[in-house]
């Protein structure tokens, strides 16, 4: 069984509506207090990716629960310029944000699961997973 | 229990040791189990959820007022989670770095180790030690094969990784001169053609070269813009600059070098170094020359070899044992 909610990002507040939604569903779902923080975190820096980079976005939200195991899933999508070289940017240390972001390999090791597919001038869509232990 | 239950049930224990007697020794607890986080790998967000449990647990009724703050703090402290988890991802990438140069310099070692001859008249002391892992420095000893011993010593002119790799190339193209048969003016001259034409035009290298031979007792040598070494005369009892003149390798094909000589008489010593030496400083100010020879002087009457060990670890001592240059000393004693 599988839910969707989505927040459509363009202005710096819809970053808070996004970590509201999720932290109300991994709340629900039975995260603890924790992974709550890890997970709305990562939609920050998702959502913040956006917002800054892409200027137009959206963040949708997928609750996965099946027999054995229950999640959320985050997309995060935009149509923005893309990015060129992507093992540059899943790499630890690099950051175009004066090191103050987790960028996208802190997204990464905040959550279980982790896709990227990127092309130049098309956007971008992230999707990533974390898993109820 | 995983570390994180183990861990968070001590530190609840040790809350709750120090609420009852206050004291020294639960705080002590509490470093030692700040360090077990560490160790544990256990993030700061980890860290206030463990004290929200352990404020649930011993003042349940407090949980209200208190618990909103507790949620707060946990939320400050999830940039500094992510920022401590890159922090050692980086420092492992950097000792994966590290060992990796380690290979290449233990690499270096071997290819231009040079062996000290030995020789009845000429007690020889040699030391060169780098001032990061990768030695700039290098210095070259061949005996020929009617006793001529060569000597060569050089500095890169930049450090690093770059400069030790020039360094090969250098020895190799030393190593394919004919022996003994060419005058120090002619290979330098060669060798600073090999440097122009290989080498990047931002390197430069000084090199001093010599040629004794034991049967005449006379000492040859030339200097590519190498850092002058000493000469000291047994018999006036005083030091002397060796006069070369020339310009560094790799600046002009076309340069030429001029051949100095020199007889050698026992008793008699030569000094051959790296500005390494001559620019030790003490704090911001860079030492004499003269230092380098009052430092000598004091340890002459002692083997080459111990000479070089003790005015190294003069050096070494006031310069706080960080060499800022690389550092190569040779000494050589005429004692027959």
């Amino acid at each position: 069984m599988s839910s969707q909610s989505c927040v459509t990002i363009h202005k710096e507040w819809d970053i808070v509506a996004a970590r509201q939604m999720g932290r109300e569903i991994a709340k629900q779902l039975g995260f603890g207090t924790v992974d709550q923080a890890r997970i709305t975190t990562a939609i920050s820096e998702l959502a913040r990716n956006i917002y800054l980079y892409a200027g137009e976005g959206k963040v949708y939200f997928e609750v996965i629960e099946s027999l054995d195991k229950k999640g959320i899933t985050i997309v995060a999508t935009d149509t923005g310029p893309g990015i060129k070289d992507l093992s540059l940017v899943m790499e630890d240390g690099y950051t175009t944000s004066g090191g103050l972001g987790a960028g996208l390999p802190g997204v990464r090791r905040l959550m279980d699961e982790f896709d990227i597919e990127s092309e130049t001038g098309k956007g971008t869509k992230i999707v990533t997973t974390k898993w109820v232990r | 229990m995983g570390t994180n239950d183990l861990d968070a049930r001590s530190y609840t224990d040790l809350l709750k040791g120090y609420i009852e007697t206050r004291d020294e020794r639960a705080l002590y607890g509490a470093e030692q189990i700040s360090k077990s986080f560490i160790k544990n790998n256990i993030s700061p967000e980890e860290i206030v959820n463990m004290h929200i449990q352990a404020l649930l647990e011993i003042y349940p009724e407090l949980t209200d007022k208190i618990q909103p703050t507790m949620n707060f703090l946990l939320e400050a402290m999830m940039a500094y989670g992510l920022a401590h988890q890159e922090y050692q991802l980086l420092r492992e990438k950097q000792l994966r770095i590290r060992s990796e140069i380690e290979v290449a310099a233990g690499m270096q070692s071997m290819l231009l180790q040079s062996e000290v001859p030995k020789m009845d008249e000429l007690d020889i002391g040699v030391i060169s030690v780098p001032a990061n892992q990768m030695n700039g420095d290098y210095h070259h000893f061949v005996k020929g094969k009617d006793g001529t011993i060569s000597i060569a010593i050089a500095d890169i002119i930049g450090k690093g990784i770059p400069a030790a790799l020039s360094m090969s190339m250098i020895k190799y193209a030393m190593d394919s001169f004919p022996e003994n048969e060419m005058s120090t003016n002619t290979i330098l001259a060669s060798l600073n053609r090999v440097v122009e034409r290989n080498v990047d035009p931002s390197m430069f290298i000084t090199m001093f070269y010599a040629q004794y031979n034991p049967d005449t007792g006379k000492f040859y040598y030339s200097s590519a813009g190498h850092e002058p070494g000493f000469f000291y005369s047994d018999k006036t009892k005083s030091f002397k600059e060796f006069e070369a003149k020339g310009l560094v390798l790799g600046v002009n094909p076309d340069t030429t070098y001029m051949q100095s000589e020199l007889d050698i008489e026992k008793g008699d010593m030569v000094i051959l170094l790296t500005d390494g030496v001559t620019e030790c400083r003490k704090g911001d100010v860079f030492i004499e020359r003269d230092e380098v020879l009052e430092v000598i002087k004091t340890y002459m009457h002692l083997p080459a070899q111990d000479i070089v060990n003790h005015v190294y670890r003069y050096f070494e001592k006031i310069q706080n044992f960080q060499l800022r240059d690389d550092f190569t000393l040779i000494i050589l004693k005429k004692v027959v």
